[in-house]
């Protein structure tokens, strides 16, 4: 009996501190901007969900040592409450929900996903709380009217409409014939419409249009109606898994194409996986280290490269670094906002228009960002078999040249 | 509707043996869902998820360079023990009971472990090259992925040994007694519980050497069990149970149907149109099976 009170006192102390420690937490405690972010540390989405989380801490870690924001005359710093929303939008939702009424935050960090941004917007649109995401880039998300919604990255139609524009250019400006295939995701089928948008300005005739199923490992059909009709482009979007079956059918089925243009190479690490066999392949991303982009905070590119890979050892991928942009745009606004009311921080995000190492960052009316666009890497190896990715296009950021069109497999 | 796989003979060629290799692959995990259902009568929801953790142990030998090929060997061995571990925690507790149980029980284990294998080995797609190269056919108008050829290959020759080994070892009578009449069986000597686990160890076995096959020929990540669970129950639905030859039959046949969907249908009709073919199936069979009744009528 006395070890079972001990039990029950020593638990309801725990739960005691703990609910203190809770109800203490609110939008600016003393020196402290508290941000809330549910972010996937658990389920399918925890790799790009840590991603996630690593380049929030990282921008929090370097602006709060590189003197913290300035409001009103005081110095703040920054710090997040992070939640696990499970990979599950459900869950992100209610975390959502308990972040501000429960823990009082005024101001929030995006999750991971377009899915999970999608579930998590409307709670924070009904309660006014804005919230700056990196990880969202559903074209759905910037068509409702959300007022305080700001996404720092380029949407996702505009992921490989640079690919068919290059491919056109290279054909001395007469329409293409496209090839794609796309999973059957908000995403990616937001992907796909900024291609035929594109198709449609360029005068391109789009001659495959396959839609993968999410259970799908096998896109062989696919791949036999290429070998067949001989497109100039083959465009492949349904994220790693899509990436890494392209890549290994395409390799083993010898599918000769001028261009193949693809979505999330980074995060499927084609290049690791898949070696020689994924060369050539051009990807879209949201940034590269190699991009000249200049800020304050992390100077460019290749400095948070080296600093992310000391702070976390691995090299940083997109999701990480816009992550981080994230907390720099916060920054920028409290500041001109000079005040914590939730109104003037969401007008002052609203006229952001400032360079960071990541990009150039300015919303449109929808809460997009629109000065920043998307480069295309090609992933190119050495005669050693070592492979790296390498920015092509646009023009005027590329480190390589585009190597076009791709050689035959009988060539190689 | 594009009716291009008719124009092109080689495309009906390619779309022919595509779905062959894929079937046999598909229904060597049906046959162990078979076998097991026709035993202990558990419709096994984890089976899924049972062929993806066999695929991740050949993946890690081939993380720590091992040919993956040589997962074919290593991982059967290794689900053969989880999957006597799983009846002697889990399964036994519920071979007696209703289905229903059984399914709750089962996709309990499927949830678990997937996220088990999300936590142990990350939310990345992964997959294990073999380096077997590619074979033309038909002055290269066929084209077959050697590894698809090998995964084939190496599913008849399990699937074979399993039938002699049915027919012929003291275990595989056991089995098969315990399949016709557990009770009988009991009286007459027959461990059925032992038979259980065995049967349960040989249906994880053989999703391991699947996994194996599959981490090879295609992808792996922890959630992409259930695909593999629906479709071989699917096959074992349309072959009937207890039908092991059918399994095999049916296996390729819905691979071949499913690849002409695609070219037919499109690739967005793939999986419906066998879904649809399976409602067809059981429709016709319901029909043919009140037929017979009319007639004892």
């Amino acid at each position: 009996m006395k070890i079972k009170n001990i039990i029950i006192t020593f638990v309801s102390a725990i739960a005691l501190l703990l609910s203190t420690t809770v109800v203490s937490f609110a939008k600016v405690v003393g020196d402290k901007i508290v941000l809330g972010a549910a972010v996937s540390l658990t389920g399918k989405y925890s790799s790009n969900g840590v991603h996630t989380q690593n380049g929030y801490n990282m921008a929090v870690e370097r602006i709060n040592s590189m003197g913290g924001i300035k409001v009103g005359g005081k110095t703040y710093k920054f710090e997040i409450i992070y939640y696990d929303d499970e990979s599950n939008p459900k869950r992100a939702a209610q975390l959502a929900e308990r972040l501000i009424s429960q823990d009082g935050v005024e101001f929030m960090l995006g999750p991971y996903s377009s899915g999970l941004t999608k579930a998590m917007a409307p709670v924070t649109e009904k309660y006014g709380v804005p919230m700056v995401e990196a990880n969202g880039a559903s074209r759905s998300l910037f068509t409702k009217g959300y007022k305080y919604l700001f996404a720092v990255l380029a949407p996702a139609n505009l992921y490989l409409d640079v690919a068919i524009r290059t491919a056109v250019e290279l054909n001395g400006g007469k329409g293409v014939k496209i090839a794609q295939a796309f999973e059957q995701d908000a995403f990616s089928q937001d992907v796909r419409l900024g291609i035929l948008d594109a198709a449609k300005d360029t005068g391109s005739e789009i001659i495959i249009d396959d839609k993968l199923p999410k259970e799908l490992n096998d896109m062989a059909a696919t791949l036999v109606k290429v070998k067949q009709m001989k497109p100039d482009v083959l465009v492949v979007s349904g994220h790693t898994k899509g990436a890494l079956t392209a890549i290994r059918q395409i390799s083993e089925m010898k599918v000769d194409v001028p261009m193949l243009a693809m979505t999330h190479c980074d995060a499927a690490k084609l290049s690791k996986q898949h070696g020689k066999n994924s060369q050539y392949a051009l990807c879209a991303s949201q940034w590269h280290k190699t991009l000249t982009y200049k800020d304050k905070w992390f100077k460019d590119g290749m400095t948070y490269d080296a600093d992310f890979n000391k702070m976390f050892g691995y090299a940083p991928p997109y999701q990480a670094a816009e992550s981080s942009a994230a907390l720099l745009v916060f920054k920028d606004a409290f500041e001109r906002a000079n005040s914590f009311d939730q109104k003037k921080v969401r007008d002052a995000l609203a006229a952001t228009d400032m360079q960071t190492f990541y990009g150039n960052i300015k919303f449109a009316p929808g809460g997009q960002n629109v000065s920043k666009p998307m480069v295309l890497f090609q992933v190119m190896c050495d005669s050693a078999g070592k492979c790296e990715n390498k920015v092509v296009a646009p023009l005027k950021w590329a480190s390589a040249e585009l190597i076009h069109p791709i050689p035959k497999w009988s060539e190689r | 509707m594009d009716f291009m796989v008719f124009q092109y003979p080689m495309i009906s060629v390619q779309a022919c043996l595509d779905g062959i290799l894929l079937g046999i692959l598909f229904a060597l995990i049906a046959y162990g869902m078979a076998l097991q259902w026709g035993v202990m009568n558990i419709i096994n929801i984890a089976q899924g998820d049972l062929v993806i953790l066999g695929g991740y142990i050949a993946y890690f030998m081939y993380l720590y360079g091992i040919h993956p090929a040589w997962g074919v060997i290593v991982s059967p061995i290794i689900m053969y023990f989880v999957g006597v571990g799983l009846y002697k925690l889990v399964i036994n507790k519920v071979v007696d009971r209703d289905l229903f149980i059984s399914i709750l029980a089962t996709f309990g284990i499927s949830i678990l472990f997937m996220q088990l294998m999300n936590f142990a080995f990350g939310a990345d797609v992964v997959l294990a090259n073999s380096g077997y190269g590619t074979t033309f056919l038909f002055d290269g108008n066929v084209v077959l992925p050697n590894s698809k050829i090998f995964s084939a290959f190496v599913s008849i020759v399990f699937a074979i040994c399993l039938v002699i080994y049915m027919k012929k070892s003291k275990l595989g009578r056991a089995i098969r007694a315990t399949a016709q009449n557990a009770r009988a069986a009991k009286i007459l000597g027959v461990d059925t519980e032992k038979v259980y686990a065995a049967t349960f160890g040989i249906n994880a076995a053989l999703c391991g050497v699947a996994g194996a096959l599959i981490s090879i020929t295609f992808t792996i990540h922890p959630y992409m069990g259930l695909p593999y669970t629906i479709r071989s129950f699917m096959i074992v639905i349309v072959a009937g149970l207890g039908n092991l030859p059918g399994v095999a039959i049916s296996g390729m046949g819905l691979g071949v149907f499913e690849e002409f969907a695609d070219y037919i249908l499109g690739t967005e009709f793939r999986i419906g149109s066998v879904f649809l073919l399976l409602v067809l199936i059981l429709v016709y069979r319901r029909f043919k099976l009140s037929k017979k009744r009319e007639y004892l009528k």
